[in-house]
């Protein structure tokens, strides 16, 4: 049963991870962890752009959202994590809910556009409300707990977070809801014609994504023990974009491949050259060029060619 | 027998031209009934208006009492009353068995289930309706790369995956060979006579049409001219005179 081969690789992968701190190397610990962050965010984000067909401008929105929420009620209201997180993560999945509403009524450009309307709101709130989120400041001097306050303790935090994040989007987007969802990407018309709503479904849709959206920023924040306008404005949307698109939209692996090889390409490319974006602009050449089904794809394609000789 | 789905008044137009004009009709509880009419009599546009893809200028549509004018497609089939499509409408990318089994998991209300892992539910179900379509061996194949008449005979298992009561049938055998229009009406005619549906359809092959309907209608121009047996709608001058005359084989 293929299941069960998934779970078992999932599984190994977690184990080499969690042996990863024994390097001793906290370079390799702290990229790690925002790594871990960029795959759960991605995979978030595929759930509107591989499960209905509808390409989100605005998903930083909900990063943005549940980093801030999570600092605020730590920081300025001193709740525990304990219920500082799941609220965080509940916040983020109403207002993904509230927005959700009204962008599932459009399709195509008109959904992207209206989705990056939304997440401008959201920058313009953070942007301007100085008092609550620090405002072009940033929010910054996040009280953390002190079990996770050590890089490896929060590493260990992160990993086990997004695997539950990522276990849980596994499972939905493989449940009959998921498979409903694909049938509602492929042919709405058909889809409603076997009595679908297809509307509610992208809009739960959406939801569900705003909400791991909101555990993957919340996570964020806490890593940097700060939140900035950056993480909501669309720039931000637009690499977690890029790293959907690259790892592959129509599986569910692609976006933690793409997420992870865009970010490390990111360090690495800093490394050498100030000029990101301009590789960056290239990757996204390659993408449109010759990898319109992402880096999964590629693998897909090399493996039937292979198959066949 | 009582009117499963009556019709009253019903007016539909597009930008002036008038597609359905103050059409009257009723359909009896377990009847086979063919709508037939030249091209663009306005059949697919009579279709789209019962099963809510359109909404009618004017007019009344009511299934078993129930009024379905501004309901959407998703309400109507959860009625009893599914659909095929006259230009294929599945999902072409997914598999024959998955095209199936979603309408399934539908029926059931089972799309909000987060959790219980989608390829697993009405395998059984799934594969009875194949078997009864004649699909059971293409069960693995992405429907998009069937025969043609392959995939009418999907868009069959799909709309019975409904389970409705009233099915409607638009061109059924369009594009197939004269034996798959002959298999796929007799496994139709099987279908609809041990599951007890009352169906309506349309065709442009009128052996198939005099074949297995028990009732006619003739639509021109968006009006229905004849209705009744299919004696009386062969023998009626009018419909002589626009339609089977210039077919002159009936």
């Amino acid at each position: 049963m293929p299941q069960r081969r998934h779970l078992i690789a999932s599984a190994i992968v977690v184990l080499l991870l969690a042996l990863l701190p024994l390097a001793g190397s906290r370079y390799a610990v702290d990229l790690t962890t925002e790594v871990l962050i960029y795959v759960l965010f991605a995979l978030s984000l595929n759930v509107i752009i591989g499960f209905t067909g509808n390409i989100s401008f605005g998903h930083a929105a909900y990063f943005a959202i549940g980093g801030y929420a999570c600092a605020i009620l730590l920081t300025t209201y001193g709740w525990p994590l304990a219920l500082a997180l799941p609220a965080a993560v509940v916040l983020a999945g109403l207002v993904a809910a509230v927005v959700g509403y009204f962008c599932v009524r459009l399709t195509r450009i008109y959904f992207a556009m209206l989705t990056l309307a939304f997440a401008m709101l959201v920058w313009g709130v953070a942007f301007k409300w100085k008092e609550v989120t620090g405002g072009d400041d940033g929010f910054t001097g996040i009280k953390m707990p002190e079990m996770i306050s050590h890089h490896v303790g929060y590493f260990y935090f992160t990993l086990v977070m997004v695997s539950l994040g990522v276990a849980a989007l596994w499972v939905i987007c493989h449940s009959a809801f998921g498979l409903t969802l694909v049938a509602v990407r492929e042919n709405s018309v058909r889809a409603g014609f076997i009595g679908v709503d297809t509307r509610h479904m992208r809009w739960a849709a959406f939801t569900v994504a705003g909400t791991f959206g909101g555990l993957a920023g919340a996570l964020f924040g806490m890593y940097h023990r700060g939140m900035y306008i950056e993480n909501a404005f669309w720039t931000e949307s637009a690499q977690v974009l890029i790293m959907v698109l690259l790892g592959g939209i129509h599986s569910f692996v692609g976006p933690i491949i793409g997420a992870a090889v865009l970010y490390l390409l990111q360090t690495f490319t800093n490394q050498y050259t100030p000029y990101w974006p301009t590789v960056l602009g290239l990757i996204l050449l390659v993408i449109v060029m010759v990898l319109p089904d992402g880096l999964i794809g590629l693998v897909r394609r090399v493996k039937a060619r292979g198959g066949r000789s | 027998m009582t009117a499963m789905l009556s019709i009253g008044g019903l007016w539909k137009s597009f930008a002036g031209f008038v597609a359905t004009r103050d059409v009257s009709f009723e359909l009896l509880a377990g009847e086979t009934h063919a709508v037939i009419g030249p091209n663009g009599a306005g059949k697919t546009t009579f279709f789209n208006l019962i099963t809510g893809h359109l909404r009618p200028d004017k007019g009344s549509v009511s299934f078993e009492g129930r009024d379905l004018v501004g309901l959407p497609p998703q309400k109507i089939v959860r009625l009893g009353i599914a659909r095929s499509f006259q230009r294929i409408n599945i999902y072409p990318r997914l598999t024959v068995f998955e095209n199936v089994q979603v309408a399934l998991i539908a029926h059931e209300g089972q799309q909000w289930n987060l959790f219980r892992p989608g390829r697993s539910l009405h395998r059984e179900g799934t594969q009875e309706l194949l078997e009864l379509v004649g699909l059971a061996p293409e069960a693995l194949e992405t429907a998009g790369e069937l025969s043609y008449g392959k995939q009418k005979q999907l868009e069959l298992a799909i709309a019975l995956a409904s389970q409705p009561r009233l099915l409607l049938l638009d061109e059924p055998t369009a594009g197939m060979s004269p034996q798959e229009t002959g298999e796929t009406i007799a496994s139709v005619r099987d279908i609809v006579k041990a599951r007890g549906l009352t169906l309506l359809f349309t065709e442009h092959d009128m052996s198939v049409v005099f074949g297995i309907a028990e009732r006619i209608s003739v639509l021109h121009h968006g009006v229905i001219i004849a209705s009744g047996t299919p004696d009386a709608v062969r023998n009626d001058p009018e419909v002589r005179r626009v339609y089977l005359g210039e077919h002159g084989h009936v």
